[in-house]
């Protein structure tokens, strides 16, 4: 299978060509055409201005009746007696795509002595929540809490799941799609119905320098990951109680193979990285490790934490803890400050929900000032030192 | 013992752009290379090589025909045998339908006691196959892991990272491990495998050796289809300064004061 040329349409401008990443196109006189090399990218359908282009069709895969799946629902990530915010991010996601459709929103809630936890998933819009509460959900393995949920979806037929892409989501949501074949959509920016009813899956690729919105036409649920703090959390003005379905299933569900030893937390340089109010992050531009010095001077002076992108971290000038970006972690902060920070949309995907995100680098064009709101072009070894000499000084004014 | 590596060949991201003019994407001088974060995974299944007896690794991978490059890679570093998983009926698979048709291949060189793949492949970032593949061939798994003991001949105990920090798990072989850098870092070429590498003939495993249909293959096989590929936006409302550094650290302090910035 490769790409399809509507001959009609193309006028051979060869753009298609340019943008092929293995040079798959070549131009005849009045039309491209595609040689086998075609890996089905898309990377020309989007380019050609006379919609000319198109792939051909996934299969159907195993025959699903689409009618019986109703809802969207949610996986309320449970760890250790608190419901994780991420939950209440996809909560009031959902409740937008749900009132478009016209459908209930549900919420999925596993773990152990469960209890009164179901009450601010009702205040962020559940209707429903299906809650399956036993001694071996008390520890996360893949395997259980993937044959949980699954047998959960079979019984209920939701249309839409929605789960958090933390180091947990990530893990055993792909379980569940394998068991329930279907398709699955890392790590969404951003969510949408389309006119057929279908889920339109947005994230980025390639690094997160391209866009790719994605659909599971034929697939039963269709099911996203969105990471922590892409989306906003808004509680209901007036919340009212849904109904609860307590959920027992058989006991051979709840058999492993796998055993939990042990579960450590880690309090580390970035333990407080995501919930920080402001966040400095240095990238490549920094030059070498110790320069970070004067990131975590800005930062304690702001009561912050430090981030870095990816570059910084590969280069060995910051922990891979703390980058953030697509591969890093997620943050949101009132202020985010990159700094040496180029901008590739790897690093911006992780940080662009930011209220207000201030950029210095000496590179005019680097593509960190288009996602910025204050861009400083200034060598940061001079303006850095600089502006915390600033702070410093108008505190020592006020005392 | 046999372990099985997953490898992916990828474009380095790091240089893939979109024109601001044209908005095309702008691939000049962009390499195909193994996947970062596989090295760690070959690396994982060659230190238990060293350190067991008789341990046999293999390299897979699913791509073109010039996805060979990785295997000769691998080869050069200390892996045994090689196999390309390569058809024009594999284009277009996603999570899926690459997922199955990788165990298809596993099913072939049974016995396998282990499969390593690295956390996540850096084109698409989506860390799926893994525990897709191990899901639909029954096998237990461990995602993010830093560290691999064995406990017996088919035990292992093994560390995996979490959000919080890190859980200690026992699971029985055969299994299913994605990997992280904590394993340390990947041995380079050596002379006298670079040197069987480039004599070794590496097979090519297509839909008819693998007793696939090509209904169950690459785009037909796949449940999500790309509907659009767009470069990001960009944002308009932004104040850009440029001056000396004493004007612009004034400004900044005064513009995040205007914001409200706690601290300031």
């Amino acid at each position: 299978m490769k790409a399809i040329i509507d001959k009609e349409l193309c006028t051979a401008c060869g753009e298609c060509a340019d943008v092929c990443p293995v040079e798959a196109i070549s131009i005849r006189e009045e039309w491209a055409e595609v040689s086998d090399d075609c890996t089905l990218c898309g990377m020309c359908v989007d380019t050609c201005q006379y919609d000319a282009i198109s792939l051909p069709e996934v299969g159907t895969g195993p025959k699903k009746d689409k009618e019986d799946y109703k809802g969207i629902w949610v996986f309320a990530e449970w760890r250790h007696g608190e419901i994780h915010k991420v939950s209440y991010e996809l909560l009031t996601t959902g409740r937008k795509l749900a009132s478009k459709k016209g459908i209930p929103l549900g919420a999925v809630l596993l773990g152990h002595n469960l209890e009164g936890m179901e009450k601010s998933l009702f205040e962020y819009g559940a209707d429903v929540v299906y809650m399956v509460d036993h001694p071996s959900l008390e520890h996360f393995t893949d395997e259980i809490y993937g044959n949980v949920l699954t047998e959960l979806i079979k019984k209920y037929k939701p249309e839409i799941l929605l789960a958090g892409g933390t180091s947990t989501g990530r893990s055993f949501i792909p379980r569940v799609a394998a068991l329930l074949r279907t398709g699955l959509t890392a790590d969404c920016t951003e969510l949408d119905i389309n006119e057929e009813g279908l889920l339109v899956q947005t994230r980025p690729a390639f690094g997160g320098n391209i866009m790719a919105s994605i659909l599971c036409p034929h697939g039963r649920p269709q099911i996203a990951t969105v990471r922590p703090k892409v989306m906003k959390a808004e509680p209901l003005e007036h919340p009212t109680n849904g109904l609860i379905e307590r959920v027992d299933l058989p006991e051979e569900i709840f058999r492993t193979k796998i055993e939990v030893l042990a579960e450590h937390k880690v309090e580390g340089p970035s333990a407080n990285l995501v919930e920080a109010d402001v966040v400095v992050s240095g990238g490549r531009g920094l030059m070498k490790k110790d320069n970070f010095g004067m990131l975590y001077e800005l930062a304690e002076l702001l009561n912050g934490a430090v981030g870095a992108s990816r570059g910084a971290v590969e280069a060995g000038y910051a922990d891979s803890s703390q980058q953030v970006g697509q591969t890093g972690r997620t943050v949101a902060p009132v202020l985010y400050m990159a700094v040496g920070i180029s901008g590739a949309i790897q690093h911006v995907v992780g940080m662009q929900g930011s209220q207000v995100i201030v950029a210095i680098n000496k590179d005019k064009e680097a593509p960190i000032f288009d996602v910025c709101h204050l861009g400083i072009v200034a060598d940061l070894f001079e303006f850095v030192p600089a502006f915390i000499k600033k702070i410093k000084q108008e505190r020592g004014e006020k005392e | 013992m046999h372990i099985v590596v997953c490898l992916k060949q990828v474009p380095e991201t790091q240089n893939i752009r979109i024109d601001p003019e044209t908005h095309t994407l702008v691939r000049q001088g962009v390499a195909s290379i193994l996947n970062p974060f596989d090295y760690f995974a070959l690396e994982a299944a060659l230190k238990i090589k060293d350190e067991r007896e008789s341990v046999k690794v293999t390299a897979i991978t699913m791509g073109p025909p010039q996805a060979k490059d990785v295997l000769i890679d691998a080869l050069s570093r200390g892996a045994d045998d090689a196999i390309l998983i390569s058809d024009r009926a594999f284009a277009g698979a996603d999570t899926w339908a690459t997922s199955f048709t990788l165990a298809a291949a596993i099913k072939k060189l049974e016995p396998v006691d282990l499969i390593i793949c690295g956390k996540q492949a850096i084109d698409g970032d989506t860390a799926q196959v893994g525990p897709e593949l191990a899901t639909i061939l029954n096998w237990p798994y461990a995602t993010y892991v830093k560290n691999v003991e064995f406990l017996d001949n088919s035990t292992l105990k093994i560390t995996r990272q979490t959000d919080e920090g890190y859980a200690v798990w026992k699971l029985p072989l055969p299994a299913l491990l994605t990997i992280l850098k904590d394993v340390g870092d990947p041995r380079p070429r050596s002379y006298k495998c670079t040197l069987r590498a480039r004599k070794y003939d590496i097979p090519t495993w297509g839909v008819t050796d693998l007793n696939l249909d090509e209904n169950q293959v690459g785009l037909k096989g796949s449940f999500t289809q790309v509907i659009k590929v767009f470069s990001p936006e960009r944002r308009k409302d932004k104040l850009i300064l440029e001056g000396s550094v004493d004007e612009l650290v004034e400004q900044l302090y005064s513009w995040l004061k205007e914001q409200r910035i706690p601290g300031i």
